[in-house]
């Protein structure tokens, strides 16, 4: 529990120091915000009015956490480049509102799918003692590693959607209206997105297992005269699966990652796509908000595998 | 084995072979390519992969294979210069922190740990959002987001090296630090950074592409290899070669190297 509470302030005060990090990084930046959104025509007292709205007339460490407050109240500012109509701006949350769940939906789809098809690959991978299958296994692990994933997505595209007709490509359809079919559409993004990673964890689980294969408990437990499958799954996978989770906490980063560039390739209305467009319009405000919040459930993410890790591992805590 | 028979060595040879060709083609195509590679022609547009345009042609008519030539030089020439700036910082950073430690270290490492726990992909966009569009602040993003993994393998070197006999001896003769970090110590870091390159470059080749198919990095008219794929997207319908090239080309190249760091990585065995 003390290790919990521990852990838990490093969390936050992690946060902290990446708010304040993404702070002063756009503070620094070249390059005057209100020239760019009233362009160079405006005069002095329109600027100075918005300077004033934008609160970007007080010093910097008062901005800093007059923004900080407003996150956490739920306040996360306004857009530079989008507005809602024509006298105002449209709010971070709501921009960022109905784009995150499809986000999320893609990621935690892709993820179940690289557990589903990982796991087993990897255990049976390891069990094998098939040269072909080893060899085939090998090539594909290793040929879908190569594969940068907007041009998987592509051939995914090309392969399922246009020659096979499994799905239209384009034809997302909105969480809102249609849930089943939303995730229908998702399938083949969340795929893309998991083929390289489910080729990175099965190699992984496999070189895991034939590690633990050859230890000395293993022996012991044939000689106690235990079977085969038991030593497999009792012994073998469990002490084998203890750097795979790690290695899956890695993963989670990752899949955020990836999807930033599937959502581009399937058209999803995702936030990783709101980042690519605000990164090319320079759109500060959600900039910031999008990599504060990254960051957040990169941090969380792993912070649950350090616990999950104690829960497989008893003997960590012991320690 | 017999003795004087040199151990076959088939990732290196295939890895060469598939990097050099990439790598000549390239360069070529920074000097003459068949057609213009901006040249459009409205008469020729989608053209099949043929004899006269051996990958076809795109939307406006252009010779699929002189931009492709065009986009692999690109891409190359990004990523070599990505790698020397993240590996220049890396051997600087790696080589102070390993050699002396203490506090500066202690920091640096703290800064890396936090860096290493993030996509590269992301971290690179977060850097072209402060710095702007364009192919310099490119380069610099990501040599910077590169940076972190060469000063950990460089520093591991040096700490493992410091209190070798030949350090100490060197320093008992009264050789200057900056001699001992970087002529003694130096060459014998290279043979494990040389793989790391290679490596290294693999995802920097990744990583230009996927940033320049998200339009954040070369911008058009220039080919690319990864702004081609975004155009090409559109019409994976009625011209499939448009996408399926340019694609291979980025396929080629990064299986290329890592058959080529496989190969390097088994000659140091």
């Amino acid at each position: 529990m003390r290790y919990l509470g521990k852990k838990l302030i490093t969390l936050i005060m992690t946060l902290f120091l990446v708010s304040a990090a993404v702070f002063l990084a756009f503070q620094i930046i070249p390059g005057d915000v209100v020239t760019s959104i009233l362009g160079t025509e405006a005069t002095p007292e329109m600027e100075a009015k918005l300077r004033e709205e934008l609160g970007l007339t007080e010093p910097p460490v008062k901005q800093y956490f007059h923004w900080i407050g407003g996150i956490l109240r739920g306040d996360l500012g306004v857009s530079y480049r989008y507005s809602r109509n024509m006298n105002e701006m449209m709010p971070v949350a709501e921009l960022i509102g109905d784009k995150l769940p499809v986000t999320l939906w893609l990621a935690a789809f892709s993820f179940v799918l690289i557990l589903l098809i990982s796991l087993p690959l990897g255990v049976i991978w390891a069990k094998s003692a098939n040269p072909a299958l080893d060899a085939v296994l090998g090539v594909l692990t290793q040929a879908s590693m190569a594969i940068p994933s907007f041009f998987l997505g592509i051939l995914v595209t090309y392969l399922f959607g246009i020659v096979l007709h499994f799905f239209v490509p384009g034809g997302y359809v909105s969480y809102e209206k249609d849930f089943p079919a939303f995730l229908g559409y998702l399938f083949f993004p969340a795929l893309s997105v998991a083929i390289p990673k489910i080729a990175m964890t099965a190699r992984f689980l496999r070189n895991s297992m034939l590690t633990q294969m050859g230890a000395d408990y293993v022996r012991t437990a044939y000689g106690k005269g235990c079977t085969r499958r038991r030593v497999m799954y009792g012994h073998v996978l469990r002490n084998a699966l203890m750097p795979v989770v790690t290695f899956l906490g890695m993963i989670v980063a990752e899949i955020v990652a990836g999807s930033i560039v599937i959502e581009q390739v399937f058209g999803l209305p995702g936030i990783g796509r709101l980042l690519v467009s605000s990164v090319n319009n320079r759109d500060f405000p959600v900039v910031e908000i999008l990599i504060l919040y990254i960051t957040f459930v990169v941090i969380l993410v792993y912070f649950l595998v350090d616990i999950l890790y104690r829960v497989i591992d008893p003997r960590i805590s012991e320690k | 084995m017999k003795p004087g028979r040199k151990k076959q060595n088939p990732y290196l040879i295939a890895g060469m072979a598939m990097t050099g060709s990439a790598a000549g083609l390239g360069l070529l195509g920074a000097f003459w390519t068949p057609f213009g590679t901006t040249a459009m022609s409205a008469a020729e547009r989608f053209q099949a992969p043929s004899l006269r345009h051996l990958f076809g042609t795109d939307n406006f008519g252009r010779d699929l294979f002189s931009r492709v030539m065009q986009g692999m030089g690109t891409t190359i020439c990004i990523s070599l210069l990505v790698v020397l700036f993240s590996a220049f910082f890396g051997i600087l950073l790696g080589a102070l922190t390993g050699y002396f430690g203490g506090v500066f270290d202690e920091a640096v490492m703290r800064v890396i740990d936090a860096v290493n726990g993030f996509p590269s992909i992301l971290l690179a966009l977060v850097m072209i959002s402060l710095l702007g569009n364009g192919r310099q602040n490119l380069i610099l993003s990501l040599g910077i987001v590169f940076t972190p993994s060469y000063v950990r393998i460089v520093r591991s070197e040096y700490v493992k090296l410091r209190d070798a006999d030949y350090i100490m001896r060197a320093r008992l003769m009264g050789v200057g630090k900056l001699r001992i970090l970087f002529v003694h110590i130096l060459p014998n870091v290279l043979p494990v950074l040389g793989v790391s390159l290679v490596i290294g470059l693999n995802n920097a080749i990744l990583a230009e592409s996927g940033m320049s198919y998200l339009g954040i990095g070369v911008q058009p008219p220039d080919a690319s290899l990864g702004n081609m794929l975004s155009d090409a997207q559109g019409f994976l319908q009625s011209a499939p070669w448009y996408a399926l090239i340019p694609g291979l080309a980025i396929v080629w190249i990064v299986l290329g190297f890592s058959l080529f760091g496989e190969g390097l990585r088994r000659l140091g065995e």
